[in-house]
């Protein structure tokens, strides 16, 4: 996992050391994908200027690549449509409750499945890993029908909970600890300390990279999460804010402005944790090919 | 405390009835302690996973609306589907969006991450801009796509007409609603690809190009006898997750289009939703889904089995 990383601090580096414009070959490539990234970053931008535009400039048949003026006041017009307030709320807990839910448990099995023998073991790992594969869609009725017996329906654990054990997740942090020397846990144990003692003092200070990585995709899932919130939460008290998105879609077809404004809120989160923790994100992406 | 005492110890003291919970805990703690850790994970896993992958095949024999039990109908579902023009046309979309968008995304991912492996100025970043589509929620994604692609006041309807060319109906034509998705696709996974390319790149030793060097091989011939095969490995992983992902599509289709216009761009995974969740037959859902992960599968161990045939061949 390690010499996968995408070390953005050496790559920093080196930036400033080649200063001086690339010649010949690399001009060329250096210019079709500096192209390539104005194609890239131009959806954002055009998100961001529909929603900071004056609403009547949007339909006056005048095209134009810059707003005359920027109007703030289509966030606070936008946002009191619908209830954004208890859509964030929701969203942001469903996130927050998931990453402590999810970190907690894949960590703990993923040490266990690492460092424990125990009658069963592999069997149990496989039949985890192997659903890796397994979308959403194909187990959504069951899912469905099992989360609405236990009373989840409309409720934030009916979004965690069923999400709380990744495959992903638990195979990544099996693969981290089993690079973990034994001789620690063993001298732990001469110690005295006990199994979980063991797992809170000595495995847990040790596992600061695979959490960053686990806590940043969890959040990102979590907070981008569409198509199970959609079946799960049916009232429009307990909708996330991509349900929100949706809706407003759907509602106010014609209302742009407002649509692209909410839109640019939704993906401030995300994008402040991307400039962040930017190495996470990769490392998580590339070591396991998840998104 | 040596392992055959460890084994021993808690018959013994059964027998002896005494000693108490702690002295007991003390020995056998190592082998129940697994088990108590991987509880959570496994109850998540066996209700939300394995009773459901069991019970969607079990469902997909049945005739059920949700309301009362559902009745054993056998193959019946299956049958139904088979005859079903609406689940040709959504298997036939599927395949157009998975083709359309699979190798084209692939090809632009790695081209960008060997030009983005090179010493450039400003090069981390590019490959953070690069990267940004893969981040955001793809319904926000999909709603950025839908104005720009908007038949009046879209902004690429804007610059088409600035060239001078005539405006196209995006997302209202079945000719080209479909077209859109794959633009937009493209877009977003770009990043994505380029990502794992780029890591697999890095990881390639410096030493292997130097040896090439001495050999004289340069440009492209150094792509495709050097470059290439060493990405092999990778270029089948970024295929299996990006097959994966086009057949899956859901978010993003169903916020752009919601299948539309007509049934121009409505795929499995969508049907499967519209069956379940809206006509409310959960058996014929379900066994749209079966069909669609037996599919993959066998497509899966296909490929594997390709590609490994081929790395011994060589």
């Amino acid at each position: 996992m390690e010499n996968t990383l995408y070390t953005a601090t050496e790559a920093k580096t080196k930036g400033r050391r080649l200063s001086r414009l690339p010649r010949g070959k690399d001009a060329v490539i250096w210019v079709l994908l500096v192209l390539g990234a104005i194609v890239m970053v131009f959806p954002l931008y055009w998100m961001f200027v529909t929603a900071v535009r004056p609403q009547d400039e949007l339909f006056n048949g005048h095209f134009s690549l810059f707003p005359s003026h920027l109007a703030w006041s289509n966030f606070t017009h936008a946002w009191n449509k619908l209830p954004w307030t208890r859509f964030y709320i929701n969203s942001i807990a469903i996130a927050l409750i998931a990453v402590v839910a999810t970190v907690f448990i894949n960590l703990l099995a993923g040490y266990t499945f690492a460092k424990y023998r125990f009658p069963g073991r592999d069997i149990i790992f496989l039949a985890m890993i192997s659903t890796l594969m397994v979308p959403i869609q194909v187990i959504m009725v069951p899912e469905f029908i099992i989360t609405s017996k236990l009373g989840l329906v409309n409720s934030w654990w009916g979004v965690i909970l069923p999400r709380a054990a990744e495959a992903f997740g638990l195979f990544m942090v099996r693969q981290f600890m089993v690079s973990i020397p034994d001789e620690l846990i063993e001298a732990a144990r001469l110690d005295g300390a006990s199994e979980f003692g063991i797992f809170r003092r000595v495995i847990l200070p040790l596992s600061g990279p695979v959490v960053a990585v686990l806590v940043i995709m969890t959040f990102m899932w979590r907070w981008n999460d569409f198509a199970w919130p959609l079946v799960i939460l049916q009232n429009q008290s307990s909708y996330t804010v991509p349900l929100g998105l949706n809706l407003m879609k759907g509602q106010y077809f014609t209302d742009w402005t407002g649509i692209m404004s909410m839109g640019l809120l939704s993906i401030i989160p995300i994008l402040l944790v991307f400039v962040f923790f930017q190495r996470y994100f990769i490392q998580g992406i590339a070591s396991t090919g998840l998104k | 405390m040596n392992v055959e005492q460890v084994r021993r110890a808690p018959a013994t003291r059964r027998a002896a009835g005494g000693g108490g919970f702690r002295s007991w805990w003390g020995r056998n703690q190592r082998k129940i302690v697994p088990y108590l850790f991987i509880t959570p994970n496994l109850v998540v896993f066996t209700l939300f996973m394995f009773i459901p992958i069991i019970g969607a095949f079990y469902v997909s024999l049945t005739k059920w609306s949700l309301i009362g039990s559902p009745t054993f109908i056998g193959i019946e579902n299956y049958v139904q589907m088979f005859t079903d023009p609406n689940f040709w046309k959504a298997f036939y979309n599927t395949f157009i969006y998975t083709v359309g968008t699979v190798p084209t995304s692939i090809a632009l991912g790695l081209l960008v991450a060997m030009g983005l492996n090179r010493r450039l100025p400003g090069r981390t970043l590019l490959r953070s801009i690069y990267f940004v589509p893969v981040i955001i929620s793809l319904v926000a994604a999909a709603l950025i796509a839908a104005w720009m692609f908007n038949d009046n006041y879209g902004v690429i309807n804007s610059l088409l007409n600035a060239v001078g060319l005539k405006s196209v109906h995006w997302l209202s034509s079945a000719t080209w609603a479909m077209p859109s998705l794959i633009i937009t696709t493209l877009w977003i996974r770009l990043g994505f690809n380029m990502v794992i390319y780029l890591a697999a790149l890095q990881g390639i030793s410096p030493e292997v190009y130097d040896a090439a060097n001495i050999d004289g091989a340069k440009g492209w011939k150094l792509f495709r006898y050097v470059t290439w095969p060493l990405l092999a490995p990778t270029t089948f992983l970024v295929l299996i997750i990006n097959i994966i992902y086009s057949t899956y599509v859901f978010d993003l289709i169903y916020v752009m289009t919601g299948g539309g216009p007509g049934f121009s761009t409505t795929v499995l995974v969508q049907y499967v939703y519209q069956e379940a969740f809206q006509q409310g037959d959960m058996g014929y859902a379900s066994a749209i889904g079966v069909f669609l992960y037996v599919l993959l599968m066998v497509f899966t161990l296909f490929q594997w089995r390709v590609t490994r045939q081929g790395e011994q061949a060589s």
